[in-house]
């Protein structure tokens, strides 16, 4: 179809530091964002190391807050919630929907910027690093010694940029659609993305502005939060989950998105429920806006007020439950090749279950009092963030390596990762269900000894989870050079982005296609739909 | 874990009972979701699985079944509706106040539970209870936010400065019972912890008595009354007194000795010294510790901090 050049073939810093194109700004998210997540994770590790003992060991209390303040930051602000959308979703978007760019290229370059400044400053609070905890609750924070304020500038920095970007999206969405692609047309994916795009919009200026009140706090002494001037210190957690709990659907329903891509290609069958996915992607987006106080079942709100959150957050759980059904519904009589993309779709599925099912304990007001605050949450958000979303990311980034790269990645060692994550995954954080259940609160530097023996176990298993990422990345490093040449669609996916060269050319389209199907007639009329 | 006990009759609280009765009602539900949405993965992943290599089977074209999608979503519903109501029930009376509850005032500061009861003795870390005995706990902090957590008692609290919060508490098992810090408040907060003792009917009269005779007998000396506005005022959250380190430094033998500052100085521990650590603790910080500790300038009067300083004199 094309002999322009691959958006890779220009070499040079300038070629990237001052690209337009949304591939490249992708690709530029995707390793910075995954190196806050390899550093987040080192943190997690020593973490782990530290917990070996249940006395004081390794080193000290305020160094272990340190350190999982930072793992907790770096994972939520400067990986989960921009790693799917800012990269993958940059670099997918407009080839998933049949464009040439983003609608706002210019935008998108400093949205990255902004991004990459959020973070240096972030870098310089290190030299009085924070022990807040990534909730930064008043009036701990307010009063804290650390360099809390430069955090919270870094972090508006970063939500700044969260911002322009789902606008920059949701803009795209609407208006750079291919001839024909209607919305029931297009890939679930960009459902997922469309839904994440809306929170960030009308969430991330509330953490925004709440980081803000913060530094006047810090500053200026103005007492918003402090109760010995007429604040009030569970205002700060009103504000701050309601921003942090529709992030966590920021952060889920890309993966959801990917998850809706890969399991049809990989089973050959239509994606089973393909509106009720669709608008559950919405409706998860409008009632995880209704739902933060679920986080303050036993901060001191009212019991009324507990009751309603209580009844919201169970709703929330419909939509998403629908999805799961509709995923596996959606293998019933396929013909699944168990590639890796695959493996790590099912795997998101598998631990997602976990996670969500564990959420009920939660949700309800009753079993949340007990288990609130210790490691069963600690377990629970492990296995729905990481089991999901990073599952998900996973699965999205063995499926589209070759078309980012135009190499294919060595599907053995994708393999041995596989395993090496998914059981070290499992020996991490399932003893922390039980360890949670028996009352071991969180943020704990030293423990009780009755429940050293599954701590034991959990550092053990964060080892495996260690190597295996280990393994992975290598894998995505040493393909780069040596992987097989890929083909425009190794997977035989009947998606846009398939259809033109791996990697894309600059303009992605030479001709911008005129849709005629959805994207997913996995065994229509011939059953075999290869080729196509 | 919702130790099993609870359904024979030997649970720890009125609370842990019920709570557990909806633990294990939600464990039976997720227990069944799970076993069907795990089962159909793995056994479609497997049933359904093509060779390596071979070219994909022929698929039938299904995009959805309505009725399907109807049952998983209204069947959920009815659960959760189910699982969201059991848990309000018995949240809504975890919160109701027990008739006859004796008060007790419960003080969170960094890094310490202060327990008061109605005729003014106060506990350091400690608190005893009457098997069968309703209290209700009245509770606020000095300064960050804490969290009371009683795991064998299956409650939980935060405690915040400035305003009230209550839990109610029916003992139901003697025993000694953990109570954790469950809300992060910093670098003391995994040892912010207090132990629950709950004793017979007639141990816990017996107990009662030898506690008040013993403060009849200490008298105001003051000496004891820096005792106990040390207990109430939470220093031992951080400082030890017998000579263990913890968030901040022991005070055992403090007193005249030559402690060394974080810039390197050494100071003779006198009465300004100790004085100037109480109301401006973060102008001489010793060597190896953090600058944390709370001022208690507008907690603690001039004669109150003379008290404490007597007191200490006499940890040797």
């Amino acid at each position: 179809m094309s002999q322009t050049e691959s958006y890779l073939a220009h070499k040079g810093f300038k070629s990237w530091a001052l690209t337009m194109d949304h591939k490249r700004i992708g690709v530029m998210y995707l390793v910075t964002t995954h190196l806050f997540f390899l550093i987040g994770g080192f943190l997690a590790l020593l973490l782990r190391l530290k917990l070996l003992s249940p006395g004081p060991a390794l080193f000290s209390a305020h160094t272990y807050d340190v350190l999982f303040t930072m793992h907790g930051a770096m994972m939520i602000f400067l990986f989960i919630i921009p790693a799917i959308p800012s990269s993958l979703g940059n670099f997918f978007i407009p080839l998933l929907i049949g464009a040439r760019d983003v609608a706002f290229p210019k935008l998108n370059l400093f949205s990255y910027y902004l991004f990459v400044s959020g973070i240096l400053v972030i870098l310089i609070s290190l030299v009085q690093p924070i022990d807040t905890g990534w909730t930064f609750y008043t009036p701990f924070s307010a009063e804290n010694s650390a360099a809390v304020t430069t955090v919270s500038f870094g972090l508006f920095l970063v939500g700044m940029s969260s911002i322009l970007t789902g606008l920059n999206f949701i803009v795209t969405i609407h208006t750079l659609r291919a001839p024909g692609m209607t919305w029931y047309r297009l890939p679930l994916f960009i459902w997922g993305m469309y839904g994440t795009s809306v929170i960030q919009v009308l969430s991330t200026p509330v953490i925004g502005i709440t980081f803000l009140l913060l530094v006047a706090e810090r500053l200026f002494g103005v007492g918003f939060f402090d109760p010995a001037k007429g604040g009030d210190p569970l205002l700060f957690q009103h504000f701050f989950w309601f921003y942090s709990h529709p992030v966590v659907y920021v952060m889920i329903l890309p993966a959801m998105g990917i998850i809706s891509e890969v399991i049809p290609c990989f089973a050959r069958k239509p994606i089973f429920g393909y509106k009720a996915i669709a608008y559950s992607a919405l409706a998860i987006a409008f009632i995880s806006f209704l739902v933060w106080g679920h986080h303050m079942f036993v901060s001191g709100m009212s019991t009324t007020a507990g009751v309603i959150f209580s009844f919201l957050t169970f709703f929330v759980a419909v939509p998403t439950g629908m999805k799961i059904f509709n995923w596996i519904a959606t293998l019933y009589k396929g013909s699944i090749s168990l590639d890796s993309p695959m493996l790590w779709a099912l795997t998101f599925i598998f631990l997602f279950i976990i996670g969500g099912l564990t959420g009920l304990f939660l949700g309800s007001l009753a079993t949340d009092v007990h288990v609130h605050d210790t490691y069963f949450l600690v377990a629970h958000f492990h296995y729905t963030m990481m089991g999901g979303t990073v599952m998900g990311l996973f699965s999205g980034l063995h499926y589209w390596y070759p078309k980012i790269t135009g190499r294919m990645l060595d599907e053995r060692w994708a393999k041995h990762a596989w395993w090496m994550i998914v059981v070290g995954f499992n020996v991490t954080f399932f003893p922390m269900f039980i360890l949670g259940m028996q009352g071991m609160p969180r943020r704990y530097a030293e423990y009780p000894a009755k429940y050293h023996s599954l701590n034991v176990l959990a550092t053990v298993g964060s080892w495996l989870l260690a190597v295996g990422i280990v393994i992975m990345f290598a894998n995505f490093i040493r393909s780069l050079n040596r992987g097989a040449i890929a083909p425009a669609n190794p997977w035989e996916a009947l998606t846009l982005e398939w259809q033109v060269p791996s990697p894309p050319p600059e303009e992605n389209f030479e001709v911008i296609p005129t849709v005629t199907d959805w994207p997913y007639s996995y065994g229509k009329e011939t059953g075999d739909t290869r080729g196509k | 874990m919702p130790d099993l006990t609870a359904l024979q009759g030997t649970e720890a609280s009125l609370a842990s009972h019920d709570v557990d009765a909806v633990f294990i009602f939600i464990l039976v539900i997720a227990a069944f979701f799970f076993v069907l949405t795990q089962g159909l993965l793995i056994y479609f992943a497997v049933r359904y699985r093509r060779k390596k290599g071979e070219p994909p089977a022929k698929t039938p074209y299904i995009t959805g079944k309505q009725w399907l999608e109807v049952v998983w979503i209204v069947l959920p519903s009815l659960l959760l509706v189910g699982i969201f109501a059991y848990g309000v029930i018995i949240f809504v009376k975890m919160r109701t106040p027990i008739p006859g509850a004796t008060d007790v005032q419960v003080t969170a500061s960094q890094f310490q539970w202060s327990f008061k009861y109605p005729d003014g003795r106060t506990y350091s870390n400690e608190l005893h209870l009457a098997v069968g005995k309703p209290v209700k706990l009245i509770m606020t902090s000095r300064d960050v936010i804490h969290g009371l957590f009683i795991p064998d008692y299956r409650q939980k609290q935060d405690v915040l400065p400035g305003r009230y919060t209550y839990l109610w508490l029916l003992p139901k098992r003697i025993g000694t019972f953990d109570i954790y810090c469950s809300q992060y408040c910093g670098t003391g907060h995994s040892l912010m912890r207090a132990t629950l003792t709950v004793m017979g009917q007639n141990d816990y009269l017996a107990w009662e008595q030898s506690e008040k005779q013993k403060q009849q007998s200490a008298g105001a000396s003051p000496k004891a009354k820096g005792k106990a506005l040390f207990d109430s005022s939470g220093c031992g959250g951080c400082h030890s007194i017998d000579g263990s380190a913890k968030v901040g430094p022991t005070l055992k033998g403090v007193f005249g000795s030559t402690v060394t500052l974080a810039d390197g100085k050494q100071v003779k521990a006198d009465e300004e010294y100790l004085r100037e650590s109480i109301t401006e603790p973060n102008e001489q910080v010793v060597k190896g510790f953090q600058p944390i500790m709370p001022t208690f300038k507008s907690t603690l009067k001039d004669d109150d901090i003379a008290a404490i300083i007597a007191y200490i004199k006499t940890l040797k």
